[in-house]
């Protein structure tokens, strides 16, 4: 089931040009079906997971490898699956009519389906061959994604950077996953497990954990690989709304959840987690003090959100986990939703600056409501989702011993910050005067508006009920995570106690912060922060290192002089060569006895000469005709050793050979020799070193019995099965047909080619 | 014999390299050449060399047995000839187009696809 629904989204998606051209008009109306059929489809196991089950599935991929399309619904993958379906949902409808005015927006349905499913594959995966796969597909879909206006250069650089930045961090991720089945001997995730003792005590640990981690940091942009999020603000606003705040940047949070019971209990695993997390979550928010743009500034925030979730998994204590939970959920409802408006707002107004933006309620009613929601949801206002989250997480961190005094200090400020990006962009635009703006603001039309109004109103709904939308699978995503069944109820409302207050604090924070970017900003206008200091410029200089190699690599190996490809090839092959037959014999073969006639001395001292000649000659024409008598002599070896069919054909081609030559070489001028005495030298050397190593190689080959088969089976076959008494020529026609008829093929190409060179004139006339 | 045909392997392909790293064309066709009748060769010989018994089945006879040529190698090369002469002509050909449209046979001189500067 859970196979036919990815497979039905794979279907659907590449339908999706199909129905675009058909039905233009209201095509929003149409693609909202696909990710909602998906929800419902989806939400029919809803009684099923509640009751604690987990459904499991397996198509047999390669099973000798144990690599397979194995699915697994638990509590976590089901809130992911939610999740990803329902603002799936929100940015297709609204997408519907927000590309109308992009060319290729048939393309862009393509790929933001290909998207979906990917990632609900990514969530869905049992299997770490499976998931990898999935993986990669949605950092891939991603690339298409935020280079979609490709005609930008920004675009392009910025798809590129996310595209190597996740698929660098996707590489760290295919190692650590081979060590962890390396270790544990399976590829199923959920066999990973009951194992977790023996994964943690291995050597390899540290170094399968460390990759995983770089894994999951990239896609979910952490500190230091940050950067490539804001830059992907490239892409068209549903793609930001979607991919790089509600779900695909948050597949290495679900990565690290998935693998928190596989790889974690260990301090590296805790710390690195809890580190990493509250820097990102700290830094990024600082930076987007003195950002301009809405979609910029929310960027910041997705990610100071990213590192708090990082975070809650380094604590991974059980209230850490139910704010992990509660803070995921509220955060893909609300930063969906914000994003949406900035798209609106971008469409109504011609303008994301938030320097300029202003005073646009009064055209735009609907769209302030749904931001006004959002943006309370944001800064933790009760009663909104966004202010059980924040609770939680404070209380969470309050309960660590150690860290916690710094950390709740941390987290204060930078959900300060947050409050202080959600008035500049999603509360500050509708208020006060408006000024001249690029176009005149208009509300949006309703296919726009009823996505984000949605998910916001879900941000209400599960903040007012809490624990009816979200306690049963909270219960079951914690079993997830801790491996451990656990029953949580979730409240609104705590009391006034110490958590309250710091809510509170973190309120007063964001306006103060507020009040002091709007003093601020005209001092920190100009200045940067320095390139050492910028991951980014790490990132520039890294890529420019690798493109020097690569050039300087080419330029030596890939220099367009075929001497030097074969000078390679050559030396490589008698150093591999020796090095084979050094290690498979162990003596010197006994030389063959010396019984030959005189004739075939003769025969061999002619080929030898004639070679001799042909390497020394200053005569094109002295050369065609050794080249000539060698042709004929090897012909009559043949003839001497049984082989009567070889000779007459090496004749006639000899023949025919000598006739080209020497109608094609006739009108030439001297036979010119162009290379030095040193190259000649070098290279008389790697053929002699080549040909005494072939001469060596037949002796070797030579020295042992050789019992053919095949020998027999066709001198006994050959009469009977293929009619014929000359075996060579049965095994031609009869039992290698198909490898003569590929033989005539060849040759039938070559007539054309040679027919073409000679016959048809070249484009543009030849001279 | 197999002792002198091993040497004579050696030589063709030693021949062959060297001429094969040539910067004068032809001189690489001819390489080409050799290096087809060293590959011929050497199957013929590592296939064990029987004299003077091909590998027909007689008259009167169901099948052939006793002391024979092995018949598969030379069917391999004889495929291998042909296909070599199928080579052989087609570079030949190109180097005659190459002339007609370069007018050089230097292969240092053919590194680009650019066309030369009009004079």
């Amino acid at each position: 089931m859970l196979f036919y629904l990815l497979m039905i989204g794979f279907a659907i998606s590449a339908a999706a040009p199909f129905f675009y051209r058909r039905f233009r008009a209201f095509f929003g109306w149409i693609a909202v079906s696909f990710p909602l059929f998906l929800f419902f489809s989806f939400s029919s196991f809803y009684p099923r997971i509640s009751a604690g089950e987990v459904l499991r599935e397996t198509v047999f991929w390669v099973p000798s490898l144990g690599i397979n399309l194995s699915f697994l619904l638990d509590g976590l993958s089901f809130t992911f699956v939610l999740i990803i379906t329902l603002v799936g949902a929100a940015v297709f409808l609204y997408a519907g009519t927000y590309m109308k005015h992009y060319e290729h927006a048939a393309r862009f349905f393509v790929y933001i389906g290909l998207f979906m499913t990917s990632m609900l594959g990514l969530v869905l995966s049992d299997n770490i061959a499976a998931m990898f796969v999935f993986w990669e597909l949605t950092s891939i879909s991603s690339f298409l994604l935020i280079g979609f206006s490709h005609h930008k250069e920004q675009s392009r650089k910025s798809a590129i950077q996310a595209l190597l930045v996740t698929g660098g961090g996707g590489l760290a991720l295919l190692a650590g996953l081979i060590l962890l089945s390396g270790i544990s001997g399976t590829m199923e995730i959920s066999e990973l497990y009951p194992q977790h003792a023996m994964i943690v005590s291995s050597p390899l640990y540290p170094a399968a954990a460390l990759l995983v981690m770089i894994g999951a940091f990239t896609k979910s942009a952490q500190f230091p690989f940050h950067f490539w999020l804001p830059n992907a603000m490239e892409a068209p606003t549903p793609v930001s709304a979607y991919l790089h705040s509600a779900t695909m940047v948050k597949a290495g949070i679900y990565l690290l959840a998935r693998m928190n019971h596989v790889l974690g209990g260990t301090a590296l695993w805790q710390d690195s987690l809890l580190v990493v997390g509250a820097v990102t979550m700290v830094c990024s928010a600082l930076l987007a003090f003195n950002q301009m743009d809405l979609k910029k500034l929310l960027a910041y925030s997705t990610l100071s959100v990213l590192g708090t979730l990082t975070m809650m998994i380094g604590i991974g204590s059980r209230l850490a986990i139910k704010a992990f939970f509660i803070y995921l959920i509220a955060h893909s409802l609300y930063k969906g939703t914000l994003f949406l408006v900035a798209g609106t707002i971008d469409h109504a107004a011609g303008t994301r600056d938030a320097g300029v933006l202003g005073g646009l309620g009064r055209a735009m009613p609907f769209t302030m409501a749904t931001a006004i929601l959002a943006s309370f949801s944001m800064m933790g206002v009760i009663p909104l989702v966004g202010f059980i989250g924040k609770e939680t997480l404070y209380a969470s961190i309050l309960e660590l011993e150690e860290w916690g005094r710094y950390l709740i200090a941390a987290a204060v400020v930078a959900n300060g910050l947050l409050v202080m990006i959600t008035l500049v962009a999603g509360i500050r635009p509708f208020f006060g005067s408006m000024r001249r703006l690029p176009s005149v603001p208009h509300e949006a039309p309703f296919a726009m508006l009823a996505g984000p109004a949605c998910l916001a109103f879900f941000g209400l709904l599960a903040g007012l009920f809490p624990d009816f939308f979200m306690g049963a699978m909270l219960d079951r995503l914690a079993s997830s995570v801790l491996a451990d069944t656990l029953t949580f109820r979730i409240k609104l409302w705590h009391g006034f106690n110490e958590v309250l207050f710091l809510s509170f604090l973190t309120l007063l924070c964001g306006m103060l912060f507020y009040a002091a970017r709007v003093k601020l900003l005209p001092y920190l206008e100009g200045r940067h922060i320095p390139p050492v200091l910028k991951p980014s410029s790490w990132y520039d200089a890294a890529l420019a290192g690798m493109l020097k190699v690569a050039r300087w690599q080419t330029r030596m190996l890939q220099n367009g002089s075929l001497r030097n490809y074969i000078t390679i090839i050559v030396v490589t092959a008698v150093a591999l060569g020796v090095s084979a037959l050094a290690g498979s014999f162990s003596a010197f073969p006994e030389i063959p006895a010396l019984d030959v006639t005189f004739y075939e001395v003769a025969i061999v001292s002619i080929i030898l000469v004639s070679i001799l000649v042909l390497i020394t000659s200053s005569s094109r024409l002295k050369a065609v005709i050794t080249l000539g008598v060698t042709g004929f002599s090897i012909g009559i070896i043949f003839i001497l050793y049984g082989a009567p069919d070889l000779a007459l054909t090496t004749f006639a081609i000899e023949t025919l050979g000598v006739i080209l030559f020497v109608l094609v070489l006739y009108r030439l001028p001297r036979f010119t020799s162009y290379s030095t005495t040193a190259s000649r030298v070098r290279d008389a050397v790697i053929a002699f070193v080549f040909g005494i190593f072939m001469a060596l190689m037949v002796l070797f080959t030579v020295s042992g019995e050789l019992d053919s088969g095949l020998k027999r089976y066709f001198a006994g076959a050959s009469l009977p099965e293929g009619k014929g008494r000359n075996i060579v020529n049965v095994i031609l026609v009869d039992f290698r047909a198909i490898d003569t008829l590929g033989e005539i093929t060849v040759l039938a190409v070559a007539a054309i080619g040679v027919f073409a060179m000679l016959k048809l004139a070249l484009k543009g006339g030849s001279r | 014999m197999t002792l002198l045909l091993a040497l004579v392997i050696g030589c063709l392909y030693a021949a062959g390299i060297f001429l094969i790293l040539r910067r004068n064309m032809v001189k690489v066709i001819f390489g080409l050449i050799l290096l087809a009748h060293a590959a011929n060769l050497l199957i013929f010989t590592v296939g064990r060399l029987t004299k003077g018994i091909p590998a027909f089945v007689p008259e009167g006879s169901g099948m052939l047995t006793g002391r024979f040529a092995d018949p598969l190698p030379q069917a391999l090369i004889l495929t291998a000839i042909v296909i070599g002469f199928g080579v052989q002509a087609f570079t030949i050909v190109l180097f005659k187009r190459t002339w007609l449209t370069l007018g050089t046979e230097d292969l240092d001189m053919m590194k680009t696809t650019d066309e030369p500067p009009k004079e």
